[in-house]
Parts: C-alpha cells; structure tokens; sequence
C-alpha cells in the first residue's frame, strides 16, 4: 500500500487511499513509475547511510532510543536568553561534584586570601601568571594564626611578594603530613624562606601529580598537560574513596577552641537585631532592580493563578517582602490567608482552623484532620463564587514539610476555588514532593533571587549562637510561679533542683512519680498523691512540665526547659526571698 | 494588620463585604501593564477558545484511548458476576465462589494520569455493571478499620442518590464499627428494598441485575500495607456468597507486586486476571496527533518547546497531564507575550482580525524578523509600499497568513507520508514515532543529507522548517526557556549561583571576580558559604568566626567610620551569626552535639 500525492492548484495537497494492485500499475507505468521504483530502492539500499546522527546509538532490539546528548543540550539551551534564571549559569556537575577533603585551617587561609584578592591590582598583577592565578581560590594548610595576622597586617606589595611563595608552598607539602594535623599548628613562615628554593624547581613535577585532587581549581590549560581521561578515572575513585574517609571515620579533625574562651557571649535575639540594623546594607541599588523585576510580575501571576496554576517562588533570599507587597498590591480585595511556615507553631491543624473559622465562619469542630479537610474541599466545591488565596511562606519548613502536611495542602490547592501562593528556600524542598503531589500542587516555578536577609524567618530559630531561650521562657516562668501557691512553689523548685542535678546524666528521662511524690512529702508540701496530681495538671496546663511513660510504665516528669535558664531561675529567686 | 507575631502563624484577611469585588475578572489580569492597543483582550479571550477546545479534545481522545480497555473489563466483571448469580450446587463452583474476582489493572508509572483514569472507570461501570463503585487511596487506610470505614461511608454514599432518605441512619452508622459482616448485612437490606422498587427506576443496564455486585477499586495497591490488604482479603473471602465483591487492583509497576504483597495462601483467595492499560508513550503520539500535527488548531510549537516538553515527559514522570499542562502554558505564554498572536485562530477569523489592526500593531508586524527578511525579498517600491502603506499591508497579511495556511496543511500531509515510508525502515533512520521526526523537521532541513535529496525529493517543498516562513511567529511558540524555567526548575543551582557568583545576579562591578572565586564585599552569606566550604564533616564555630570576621574586616577596611574597634567587632559577629542562621535555614548546616561548638555540614562538594 502507498500513498499518492496530488498536487492541487491551491497549493493543498490530499492523500488518497490507493489499493496494492493500482500502486503496482502505477510502478509499471512507464512514466512515473520509473522513478518513483528507483527511489525506492535506493532508500532501501541507503539505510544505513541515513542514520541521522551517527553519535545516536541507535538500539538493535528497536527500543526508543533516549537521546541523553539531545536531552541535555535542550534543556541546557538558552541559558543567555532568560537572563532572571541563574540555573543553568553554572552547569549541574559543579554542584553535585565530589570534593576533595578540606581540613578546617584551610578556612583561615581562604579568608585571608579572600582578604586580599580584590584589591584590584593585586589579581591583575597576579593574572600574568596562571598557575598562580589558578589557586587562588584553593586553599591550603600550614597556616596558622599568627600568619594571618602578619597577612593581615601586611600592605599589597608584600601580599605580592609573599602569596607565591606561600601557595608554592602549599602544593608540596606531603599529604601525609596534613592528614596528621588535628590542631592549628605553630605557624611555619619562618621555613617559608628555605622551602622556596627547592619549591621552585620542584614545582612543575609536583603539580601534575597534585592535579588529581585539586579538581575544582584546575584551570584549562592545565588540564590540557594530562591524559584527560586517566585523569577523570582517577579523580573519581579518588574522590570517592575521600567521600567514605571523610565520613566513616569517628574522629573528625578540626581544632578544639570553643566559644567560651571567646570572649563574645551569646547575643539575644534583641541585641542581634539592633547590631545588624547598624548595618549599612551594601548593594543596595542592585537589590531594588531586582525586586523591581521581580514586581512587574505580579499581574502574570495573579493571572495563572487564577488560570489553575500555582506558583511557587524559589531561590537565594527571604521572599517574604516580596509576597507581602504582592499581597499589598493586589490582594486587598480578596480574602486571603498569610502562613508563616517558619512559625515554630504551625500546623496543618491550624491553617485548616483559620479556613475553617474564620474564612468560612464555621465554628463546629471536627473528629480529625482528614474531615475537615473534607468539609472544606466540599464547601469550595459547591460554592464557586467562593475564592480564597493561601500565601505560605516556607513551604518547606521543619512543620510543614511532613508527608500529610504536604498532602493536605496540595489537596487544598487542587482546589479550583483555592490560588496558593508559596515560597521555598531549603535545598532539598523539592524532594518533598513526589509526582502526585506535585500534580495536586500544579506549580508554575519562579525563581526570586533577593539576597534579603531571612530576618523573620531565622528569628524563632534555635540557632547556635543565638541565646534563644533567654529571656522568653524564663520571664513567663517566673510570671507562671508568682500567681501559684508556696506550696506549689516549692513542688516546682523541688522537681528543679533534681533536674539540674542530673543534667548531666544523658540517660536522664525525668523524676519519677513516686519518688516525686515522697520527697515531696517528706518536704511537707504535698500530704496525698491526690493533692501532687492536681498540681502536677495546674503545671502542665501552663506548660511547665510534661509527663513521659518510660518503658517500665511508670510515669516520669521533666521541665522542658534548658538548664541554663534554670539556673537563672533558681538565682532570682534566692535573690528574691 | 501585621503578618509576624510570636503566638501564631495564620493571618486571616478578610477584606469587608462592599469593598470586596465579586470577582475580578480574570483578563484584567491580562490586560494590566499592557497596551491597550495590543488587542489584549481579544487574545485572551482566544486563548481561552483554543484552550477549552484542546482540552476538550484530550478529554474525548482520553476516553476513546481508554474504551478497549473498559470494554474488556466490564467484560470480565459480568462473566464473573454471573458466577455470583449461578446459584448452584455443584462442588466446583462452591470452591470459585470462594475466590474473589480481581482484574489487576496495569497502569504504569504515571501516577499522576492514573486519577483521570479511574474517574472515567468509575462512572463507566456505573453506567454499566453495578450502583456500588467504591474507590480507596491507601493513604485513607492505615489500619483495617479506617479502611473497612472508608469502604462503608463510600458506599452508602453511592446509594444516598437512591435511597436519600436512608442518610441519615447510614451517617450514625458511619461513626460506629464496622465489620465485613455490618457490610454484608447492610448489602442484604439494600438489594431486598430495591427489589420491590425495581418497576419504578429508570431502567438501565445495572439496575436489570438483582444484586448488583460491589466493585472495589484500590487505586495504588503497591502503597497498602500488606497487613490491611491481607485481613480485608481473607474476611471478605468469608462473607462473599452474601457480600459478591469485586477487586480491582491500580498496579503502576508490575503484577509480581501482587504476590509480593501477599501470601500464598491469601492470593489463593482471588482469582487474577490482568489488564494491561495503553502505553503512555502511543498515548503520547495520539495526544500529539491531535494537538499538534494538525491544522485544527493554529497554535504550534517550535523545536526547542516541543523537545523541551517530550524530555520532560520521557526522562521524568511519563505524565500526559504534565505534557499538558506544559501545552497550557505554552500556550498561555504565547498569547499573553505576543501581540501578533491575536491572528493566531482561523484562517477565515484572522482575515477577519486582519482590517482591525491597529498602527501599532502593523508597527509589531514590520517588526517580526521573518517579515523583515520577506521584505528584503521584494522589489524596492513593493518594499516601500510594505513599510509605508497599512492597507497594502495588511492585503500582504492576508495573502501571508493563507500561505501560512496552506503550508501547514501540506506540512503535516507530507509529514505522516514520510513517516509512513520511513517508520517501516529498519533502524529507523528517521525515528520511530512521528514525533521525532517531526522535531528534526522543525529544527532543519530534513534533506540536508545527500540521501533525501535523491530519495525524497517529493517531500521537499513541503517539508521547509517553519522559520522561512513570513509571518510564523504569530501561530509558533518558540520561548523554551520560559517553559523550561517554570516547569522543569532547578533550585539547588539557582542557589549554588546565587552563592558562588552574586555577580551573576547583582550586576555591580564590585562583584565581579574569577571563576571560583569570590570577592570579600559579597554579601555575609556568601563569604559564610566560601568558607564552609573548605571544611570537612564538621566546622567548628570559633574557626569559622575569625575567618569570616578576617575577610569582612579587610572590606571594610576603606571606610572611615567612627564606631569603635570593639563595636565593629560585635556588629561583624552579628553578621557572621546571621549568615549561619540563614545557611542552617537552607539545610547546609545543622547544630551537632559530636563536638563543642560545632556544626555538621550537610552537603559534600561544591554545594
């Protein structure tokens, strides 16, 4: 069977359904036939010439054949084209490639390079030499403090004189020799002098055989001098062996100072605040251009919102005030729900609360959280005029990345009747979702580098070197144990001091209720269980305590508050009295 | 009203009744910041004719994909219903009564279509086999009795549409236990008080049968625990003479699963038959049969799009509503970022369109680079007469736009024809669906091998790749990019740029460095990151800190301020704390108890 072609005067074409025997007539045919015979066979004749683009192997067995080149040029296309989008600028192996081990001194010796380098005339002088321009950015042990205090204080010319000879150096000095060091060493400068002599003439030598696992600072010309392929092979075994090294050992070797023997205390939340408000902002022209971009979206996204889609908002920088002023701009007239997904109390239970009172005025409750999801996916479904816009922030927050939570959400925001604005900053938050969640969520991506400061959202963090729980917890303590009786009083500061007591014993789940209950009497403050128990509900309805079952069934009681702050309380209140 | 407080999270804003608009209309949001003269709302309006119009086409294309498949399963649960009404003695149906018919349904790994799939399931048996169609999700069932409880509340919901004044009871009883045999004897009650009814309903196929049987779908059999499926197996196989259950399985990988999941001695209970759905991939080409590679709708893609959503679809999800949506989008974008696109409908509609174009929009054409290079063509007071003369213009359009036509009428011709004569070669030197070659089409000129220009010189004319036509930039979409940017996003690279390169986003000289470096005035967070980098498994705080407070300090080193050494220091500290906070925050570091003022990296490698 063939088809035959017609030409038609307006240009149209038509294929007719034409039998086995006509084509063949039609091949016989001495005209047309001919050619169309002879073309025929030398298709057949040619396949194999035809393959269209040799490097595609195509499969024998005839499977589709994934073409990976194809794949990755298409999707790699473009990248000057989409000048908001930094993803493709730098290409997926630079960030998912191995690493060789670092060692912490390096740090120190970054720094004070990084110290240096843009002085301007420094990198250009720098510049004519390629192997030293080349490492720059690596860094190397042997540094020790009082180096850097001598780097520090040294002006450009002397930088120029000493970082060749301190990064030659760097690039001979034994392997062996560093895997050793678990403490900043002494500083070695010093030896600087002797070593450079012989350095120099060992250089070219000891570079190549460094290579392997200098990956990310080889520069191409470099790269050019070795058997690439061998290279690679090597590179990655290397690397990966480092990977299991660096992560089975116990011991990681870093230096033991500790915060405490700086002299810097931790800084509360308020005092961090008034510090980095004295911070003039750098860049700031920039930033507003960006934001400014950013802005101009704002319409589209009302727009695909309301077309089925939902956005998502990703990269470097809070997204909050970007989506408050979207919210400023133009939600105004609509109902809307903020979520503070960095909110430490947030749950799915809450934000299926507000929808529930307050958008819809409802104020039953319901047995569990999938009912009430039911209810109001009904109560949208049947009311169409109904229209509710989410913004959450940090979608993928500690509270809310959890498997159910995200379920609900993207159920809720399947909805039609239901516009979710929402923003992640974590760099592994799309592992939340698999494919059906993301089917449910629907995202159109939109990539808002901002570089703003997560103030907000870093500031209910525990973090390290933040006293978080300072004055909050321990200001509501005191508040609480005021309005109690003496007596109660004393219950408390009983169950505190054993606490401290064993702060100290990891195994530590608690005080047990019946020894509790004697030392309390033995006190003379409780006179029955009866009397303990009602107390112990007044403490944990005020959230002082919380009650554990241990593995043996008996009930065991424990503060919920760092040992720090106890102290504290236990001072003001000797203070006090 | 503030949206941050130290007590809760969610802020309600509810904006009071009067001010609050009914309901903006949605090409508003088209219209705003354009120009008005840009015809924006006439092509929304045929964004949302084009649209509903594919859509309801890979609806209807969806259906007929999934009627040989429905057919024959509607099949198979009849013949096994019918063993449910023999009520004979013998001993060898006894034994087949005690095995529930299943028809294990396989779907493959694209979840994300099995929904659409088991919404047309569902009403087709409903239509055709029985009233009680109940369809569970394993994530409702953790344990036996919220799944025996789904199963109840699903189906007394199917006959609330029948015996509407039986809600009532049957929501007390929602909240009560459930067992198989409440099930089996609430089935009893149901099919003896529709008998007497049976006169007075509307007579279709199902309601013909006396007791209907109920079907049971499990939309993700691999996600149940075995635990639930193995109890509601076995009793279900006890109660089946007065409870006729039918099982259908949703498998997206394999049926081995159904023996991995369950024992012999329960799988001995049912009696398997597979079903095996189309294969996304000729799903695929059918959907792009229809969409695309036909006149019916103007719109089209150019290469780089339709590669872009192919790759998506065959190195990520196999997903024909992410294809979709991508096709939405395309075309959402198309007609929201062209002008031009206002022609992009029928030829006898864009003749139409043509004499209302307004002066700015003759400019937007003037400008289009394949009119341009048509113009180049002419003769010199032809050319004038293009750039000068709007009715001579749009005259041009109109013969244009009707080659455009035409060209894709024959384009798509001679494409299927060449992929006839091709898709039967061995190897298939021009791949194997049309879907290929229609890219290398769209990207080049197929014959620019020797081999076509003595083997398919018919096709020649035919087969020119869109960009030499004028005017194709009105029905062809061609920003990959932007598709690629909101659907396949990488925002782990978004950020190792935004860290490693801030240059790359903030465009201050200042910034500017050598490839892996970074300049000391970069923003805290990227210092912080630099530096992090350069350690192992573990950082220690201290270390960290004075390196950080070494580089900051060297960049401030120009300005003269007035604040003391110690003041500095503590707003550098500040600083330093926040650039940690942040970076715990993006899930590099977390707070460790391995060792004293420590941190634990959580990434190896460059990010």
């Amino acid at each position: 069977m063939m088809s035959k072609l017609e030409l038609k005067e307006d240009k149209m074409l038509e294929v007719q359904f034409v039998g086995d025997d006509d084509v063949l007539n039609h091949i016989l045919d001495r005209e047309g036939g001919a050619k169309l015979k002879k073309e025929r066979a030398q298709l057949l004749v040619n396949t194999k010439k035809i393959i269209k683009k040799p490097e595609y192997d195509l499969e024998e067995d005839g499977q589709e054949v994934l073409k990976d080149q194809n794949y990755v040029e298409v999707l790699g296309r473009d990248i000057q084209e989409s000048l908001k989008n930094g993803s493709a600028a730098d290409g997926g192996n630079k960030v998912y490639s191995f690493q060789n081990r670092k060692h912490s001194e390096k740090m120190a010796k970054l720094a004070s390079e990084l110290a240096k380098t843009p002085r301007k005339n420094v990198s250009l002088s720098l510049k004519n030499d390629p192997e030293i321009m080349i490492n720059i950015p690596q860094c190397s042990k042997g540094h020790s403090a009082s180096d850097k205090v001598q780097l520090k204080n040294s002006d450009k010319s002397e930088f120029l004189s000493t970082a060749p000879s301190g990064l030659r150096k760097r690039l001979i000095v034994p392997r062996s020799h560093s895997d050793s060091e678990s403490e900043y060493s002494a500083s070695n400068s010093e030896d600087d002098g002797v070593a450079q002599e012989y350095e120099e003439d060992t250089d070219e030598v000891i570079l190549n055989q460094k290579i392997p696992s200098q990956n990310r600072a080889i520069s191409a010309p470099v790269c050019k001098e070795t058997p690439s392929k061998k290279m690679k092979r090597d590179k990655t075994s290397d690397l990966v062996e480092e990977y299991f090294e660096a992560h089975s050992s116990s011991k990681v070797l870093t230096s033991d100072r500790t915060l405490q023997k700086l002299k810097r205390a931790k800084l509360d939340q308020q005092t961090l605040r008034n510090l980095l408000s004295k911070v003039s902002p750098s860049f700031s022209a920039e930033l507003k251009q960006l934001n400014q971009q950013y802005e101009q979206l704002f319409h589209k996204w009302m727009l695909q919102l309301r077309l089925g889609f939902n956005i998502v908002l990703y990269g470097l920088g809070s997204k909050r005030d970007l989506l408050e002023r979207f919210r400023t701009t133009v939600l105004q007239d609509s109902i809307h729900v903020v979520i503070n997904g960095f909110f430490p109390g947030i749950s799915v239970k809450s934000i299926l609360n507000s929808i529930t009172e307050e958008v819809l005025d409802h104020m039953g409750t319901f047995r569990s959280v999938l009912d009430q999801l039911d209810w109001i996916v009904n109560k949208f479904k049947e009311d169409s005029s109904l229209e509710l816009f989410l913004l959450i922030h940090n979608l993928d927050s500690q509270m809310l990345r959890g498997d159910k939570s995200q379920q609900i959400i993207g159920q809720l925001s399947s909805l039609r009747n239901i516009y979710l604005m929402a923003s992640i900053d974590h760099l592994n938050a799309p592992l939340m979702w698999d494919h059906a969640k993301q089917s449910l969520y629907n995202w159109l991506w939109y990539e808002t580098t901002t570089y703003s400061p997560y103030t907000e959202e870093t500031s209910y963090e525990n973090s390290l070197l933040v006293k978080q729980s300072g004055s909050l917890p321990l200001s509501s303590l005191t508040h609480v144990l005021r309005s109690l009786t003496p007596n109660a009083r004393g219950i408390f500061r009983l169950l505190i001091k054993y606490q401290l007591d064993n702060q100290d014993n990891p195994s530590y789940i608690g005080f047990s209720f019946q020894d509790f209950y004697q030392q309390c009497r033995e006190a003379f403050l409780v006179n029955s269980d009866l009397t303990l128990r009602a107390q112990l509900t007044e403490f944990r309805d005020h959230k002082l305590i919380r009650t554990k079952k241990g593995t043996d069934g008996v009930e065991y009681l424990l503060i919920p508050v760092d040992s720090g702050t106890l102290n504290d309380f236990l001072e003001k209140e000797e203070e006090e009295s | 009203m503030a949206t941050s407080s130290v007590s809760k999270g969610c802020f309600v804003f509810k904006p009071n009744f009067k001010k609050r608009k009914i309901s903006v209309p949605v090409e508003d949001y088209f219209n705003k910041g354009k120009n008005e003269s840009e015809d924006s709302k006439l092509r929304f309006e045929t964004y949302q004719l084009i649209w509903q119009q594919m859509k309801s086409e890979t609806e209807q294309l969806q259906e007929e994909l999934n009627k040989n498949l429905f057919d024959s399963l509607i099949e198979f649960l009849q013949k096994s219903y019918s063993g449910f009404q023999k009520n004979s003695k013998d001993w060898g149906c006894q034994i087949k009564l005690r095995e529930i018919p299943t028809a294990a349904l396989i779907l493959g790994v694209n979840v994300t279509d099995h929904d659409l799939t088991f919404r047309s399931l569902t009403e087709a048996l409903q239509n055709n086999v029985t009233p009680y169609v109940v369809s569970l999700q394993a994530k409702d069932c953790p344990d036996i009795k919220h799944f025996l409880q789904k199963l109840a509340s699903q189906l007394t919901g199917c006959c609330v549409d029948e015996e509407s004044k039986e809600g009532s009871t049957q929501v007390a009883q929602k909240k009560t236990h459930c067992s198989v045999d409440s099930l089996s004897s609430w089935y009893m009650n149901i099919t003896q008080k529709t008998d007497p009814k049976m006169p007075r309903k509307k007579r279709t196929s199902s309601s013909q049968w006396q007791s209907p049987p109920v079907v049971l779908i499990l939309k993700d059999m691999e996600s149940f625990t075995t635990k639930v499926l193995q109890d509601f197996i076995i009793m279900s196989s006890q109660h089946l003479h007065e409870f006729p259950l039918i099982l259908i399985f949703g498998i997206a990988t394999s049926p081995v699963i159904i023996h991995r999941l369950l024992p012999h001695a329960v799988s001995s209970l049912l009696c398997i038959e597979l079903f095996q759905s189309l294969s996304c991939k000729d799903h695929l080409t059918t959907v792009l049969d229809k969409l695309l590679l036909t006149t019916q709708f103007p719109f089209k893609l150019s290469e780089k799009v339709l590669q872009i959503l192919t790759n998506i679809f065959l190195y990520h999800d196999f997903s024909i509503q992410n294809f979709i949506k991508g096709l939405q989008l395309s075309l959402l974008e198309h007609f929201y970022s062209q002008p031009l696109s206002v022609l992009c409908c029928n030829l006898p509609e864009a003749k139409r369109r043509i004499n209302f174009l307004s002066d700015n929009q003759c400019e937007n054409i003037r400008r289009l680079p394949s009119f341009r290079r048509y113009v180049e063509k002419q003769a010199s007071e032809k050319q004038v007469a293009l750039l000068t003369d709007e009715r001579f213009l749009k005259e041009e359009i109109q013969s244009l736009l009707e080659n455009l036509h035409a060209y894709h009428s024959n384009y798509f011709l001679v494409l299927r024809c060449l992929h006839q004569f091709t898709s039967s070669l061995p190897k298939y030197p021009l791949g194997r669906q049309i879907r290929e070659l229609y890219c290398t089409c769209l990207e080049k000129n197929i014959w620019d091998s020797e081999e076509y220009v003595s083997a398919l010189q018919l096709l020649r004319d035919y087969l020119l790749p869109p960009e030499t036509q004028p005017l194709h930039e009105v029905v062809y979409f061609s920003a990959a990019h932007t598709l690629r940017e909101h659907l396949n996003a990488a925002p782990r690279i978004a950020l190792h740029t935004a860290l490693n390169n801030p240059y790359y986003y903030l465009k201050n000289e200042a910034l500017k460095s050598e490839e892996g470096c970074i300049p000391n005035v970069a923003p805290d967070i990227c210092i912080a990151y630099k530096l992090h980098l350069e350690c192992s498994r573990l950082i220690n705080l201290v270390d960290w800190s004075e390196a950080f407070a070494t580089v900051v300090t060297a960049a401030e080193k120009m300005d003269v301020n007035s604040i003391t050494s110690e003041e500095r220091n503590e707003i550098i500290h500040a600083r330093f704390i926040r650039a940690v906070s942040e970076l715990e925050l993006l899930g590099f570091i977390k707070p460790t108890k391995q060792k004293t003022d420590h941190v634990a990296r959580l990434t190896w490698g460059g990010c």
